[in-house]
């Protein structure tokens, strides 16, 4: 099947590369993009953050939200690559997974750019601290700026 | 009581504009029923037997007189003049049309109130004690903190497509008034060398599989209550099990790791976490105590006047001793004998919003057993209280009474339902209110469940009925011993079942032997474990 | 018989396959045969139905169908302890032939 162009929010040059899985990862030292299913421990790229360029988190079924906390250990982590969600990724949950730390959605079904756009523009606020760099209503009240 | 600012209001209108989008695009076929079934349901949107069916949350229980006045006109504009109370405090409106919703969510956002999360598998509708901030006995509202948790919990973008939902309860006593210990996660406000910190019991639930919650945390700090929660769900995101969705929710997942090694990657989350970033400041705890500071309680303590036997009656079975002498907590019960159980009209409702403004400093709640409560009625007006609830049809003195059953909507409204659970509410009632046996049993909690799901809490009953299909036709479970309250226990099964009427028998029949084996003081649930199962059985299949 | 039904995808409510169309009332309801899962394709597309399902029954003593099922027989009148809100709310009978 041929990849859709992702929707990405990241101004650098795409990593072209194949993901590996995270079972070849451990021993392909050379691999920059890996893939992480919804079963698997993202934690254990923690140590190899530096030279990975792009992390896949898989999602076979829109209802497994495993990825939503492996995308943000990674951003707790550190790491700033891109994150990319991968399959059943529909407008609905695009909101969320930013707020989670991917910048980057290769869906299987394409989403319109504009209506990407929406989808984040919905809420004004947020009202937990998360992966991304929006300000919680809590401290906005407590003086915080946005 | 709490208020939205700006902020809240903004984010509830914003779900409305939301769900809007994603009805219309459901409608045009934009989105299939897979995909739009958890939206609508994180909207509190099911499709039962009959019809959409509409949860809306009332968050800790807690409303005032024009949020019931709005839930009284949406039962007469929306739906068919009434509503539905249920066991984890919101409000089930059943004949709904898809249409409709969002102008419903629309309604409620006016009055400062939603439908977000009552339904799907993401944290729902924060319970908790419904005499808080009036109960003698706690060391502090517990509402405060269940504010901060809901707002935590609202659109939380990483707990949003859990394994399965996610129920939290905040009390803050010794006495357990809400089932804290059948929750996924159960929190107890204590104090301890004089500052405040949360107990975190983790694993607790009714269903097919009842668990009580094991205790994993005895002290968690104020200023890292959001934290700790946080670090208790995303070990469950990612480690509950998603292969069988009988077999999803946390109970199972802290009873196979066991509760040690569960608390274990709790505290490694927790300690990563305390270094994120993700807890409120205290001041935003503070600003959210200033929404719940006491009214001017200033009534005089002066007894009521019990020279009406029927008052009396009321007053000793449906009041509840307040912080402060010249008031007690008044319980509404919607439980009359023969009713349906939690269904109030909206006439009643319009009743219970005059009572709240006129007597009860503007405030109601609502119980997990399904009945109302004026929380701060000063002892001089209980009577007057008590009149207009009975010309409302809400005056039945039967509070933890045989009568004040918990039931399910059951097979009359449940697509999930295998047995209907309000009939047999309504013979069982009617007959202890013939048999004139109901002031004799004194404390008798029975709770009915018309499928293995358990929302009717037959597993904490002291009686339980448990309704399930036996080839085609409607069987009944019966189960003795349980309780929801801080001597948590879960009911064990009789023996073989009844049909509809054998079970009204077999609640009689059990009533009897402990009418005859109990001794001083005992209540049946004392009896039944001092004497055990046999006596029961002996009667009930001898 | 083998009968087609859903819910009606705007109001909720309860629908019953006709042979040409959709009908709340169980009685307008036809033995589909084995035709029931080309219908069933048919209407999801059209989006008038949500999930529609095929269940069994019988005829019924008044010569409607009666669904082998209590919770089809339910569906088909409305809620046995609110007799004022089922779709027969002056039929003393309506009820006896659910339970």
């Amino acid at each position: 099947m041929a990849e859709a162009t992702p929707l990405r929010l990241r101004d650098d040059e795409p990593c072209m590369e194949p993901a590996v899985t995270l079972d070849a990862f451990a021993e392909q030292t050379n691999a920059v993009a890996v893939r992480i299913e919804p079963g698997g421990d993202a934690r254990e790229l923690l140590p190899h953050l530096e030279r990975l360029a792009r992390v896949d988190i898989a999602f076979p079924a829109f209802t497994d939200g495993r990825g939503y906390s492996a995308a943000r250990i990674l951003r707790e982590a550190g790491f700033a690559g891109e994150l990319r969600a991968v399959g059943d990724v529909l407008v609905d949950q695009l909101a969320y997974m930013r707020r989670c730390g991917f910048d980057a959605f290769a869906p299987d079904a394409p989403i319109d750019r504009a209506d990407a756009e929406a989808a984040f523009a919905r809420f004004p606020q947020v009202y937990q601290s998360a992966a991304d760099a929006r300000t919680p209503i809590w401290a906005l009240r407590h003086g915080r700026a946005e | 009581m709490y208020a939205y600012d700006h902020y809240d209001q903004a984010m509830v209108d914003a779900r409305v504009a939301e769900f809007r989008d994603q009805c219309e695009r459901r409608l045009a076929g934009k989105l299939t029923e897979d995909q739009f079934k958890p939206l609508r349901l994180m909207n509190g949107l099911y499709l039962q037997l009959h019809a959409y069916m509409l949860r809306v949350a009332i968050p800790y229980g807690t409303l005032n007189a024009p949020q019931m006045r709005a839930l009284a006109d949406i039962a007469e504009k929306y739906d068919r003049g009434y509503g539905h109370f249920t066991t984890r405090q919101n409000i089930q409106y059943n004949w709904i049309k898809l249409e409709d919703a969002p102008d419903i969510l629309a309604d409620l956002a006016k009055v400062e109130m939603h439908a977000i999360q009552t339904s799907g598998n993401c944290i729902r509708n924060i319970s908790s004690d419904h005499f808080a901030g009036a109960a003698a006995d706690e060391v502090a509202d517990p509402r405060p903190y269940a504010e901060l948790l809901r707002q935590w919990s609202s659109f939380h973008p990483e707990f949003s497509y859990l394994p399965r939902k996610f129920k939290i309860c905040v009390i803050a006593s010794e006495s357990d008034r809400a089932a804290m210990r059948l929750h996924d996660i159960g929190i107890r406000i204590v104090e301890r060398d004089g500052a405040l910190g949360a107990q975190f019991y983790v694993g607790g639930g009714m269903g097919r599989t009842p668990m009580i919650a094991p205790l994993i945390r005895d002290f968690v700090p104020l200023d890292q209550l959001v934290t700790y929660s946080e670090a208790c769900l995303r070990v469950y995101n990612r480690y509950g099990r998603r292969d069988n969705k009988y077999k999803a929710r946390i109970k199972i997942l802290v009873h196979e790791l066991g509760a040690e090694e569960y608390t274990r990657q709790v505290e490694e989350e927790f300690a990563h976490l305390l270094d994120q970033g993700v807890e409120p400041p205290l001041a935003e705890l503070e600003r959210i105590k200033g929404y719940f500071a006491d009214p001017a309680f200033d009534a005089a303590d002066v007894e009521p006047d019990r020279s009406d036997p029927d008052f009396a009656v009321w007053l000793d079975h449906n009041t509840h001793a307040h912080k402060i002498p010249g008031y007690v907590s008044a319980i509404v019960s919607l439980k009359p004998v023969g009713g349906i159980p939690g269904d109030a009209t909206a006439e009643q409702m319009r009743v219970l919003a005059e009572l709240a403004q006129e007597y009860s400093f503007d405030e109601l709640r609502v119980m997990h057993t399904q009945n109302v409560v004026l929380p701060h009625v000063a002892k001089a007006d209980l009577q007057a209280v008590w009149q207009r609830l009975n010309e409302a049809g809400m005056g039945t003195p039967n509070a933890d009474l045989m009568g004040d059953i918990i039931a399910c909507p059951g097979l009359d409204y449940c697509s999930l339902a295998n047995a209907r659970s309000i009939p047999i509410a309504q013979r069982i009632s009617e007959r202890f209110a013939a048999n004139g046996k109901e002031a004799a049993l004194g404390e008798l909690k029975l709770k009915i469940s018309g499928c293995i799901n358990a929302c009717g809490h037959h597993h904490t009953g002291h009686i339980g009925i448990l309704g399930v299909d036996r080839k085609g036709t409607e069987n009944y479970q019966l189960l003795l011993g349980g309780s929801e309250a801080e001597d948590t226990s879960l009911a064990k099964i009789t023996g073989p079942g009844f049909d509809e009427h054998g079970i009204v028998d077999a609640v009689e029949t059990a009533a009897d032997v402990y009418l005859r084996e109990r001794e001083h003081g005992e209540r049946f649930l004392d009896t039944y474990r001092r004497i055990g199962m046999a006596p029961f059985k002996e009667a009930l299949y001898g | 018989m083998i009968l087609v039904t859903g819910n009606d995808l705007k109001t909720g409510a309860v629908t019953w396959w006709t042979g040409h169309g959709w009908s709340t009332a169980i009685e307008d309801a036809v033995d589909v045969g084995q035709a029931g899962d080309a219908i069933i394709a048919a209407e999801e597309a059209a989006r008038r139905v949500n999930v529609p399902y095929l269940i069994e029954a019988e005829h019924g003593p008044d010569g409607a169908p009666r669904p082998a099922h209590i919770k089809e027989r339910m569906r088909a009148l409305g809620p046995t302890v609110r007799p004022d809100l089922t779709l027969k709310p002056n039929d003393v009978d309506a009820i006896r032939n659910v339970v």
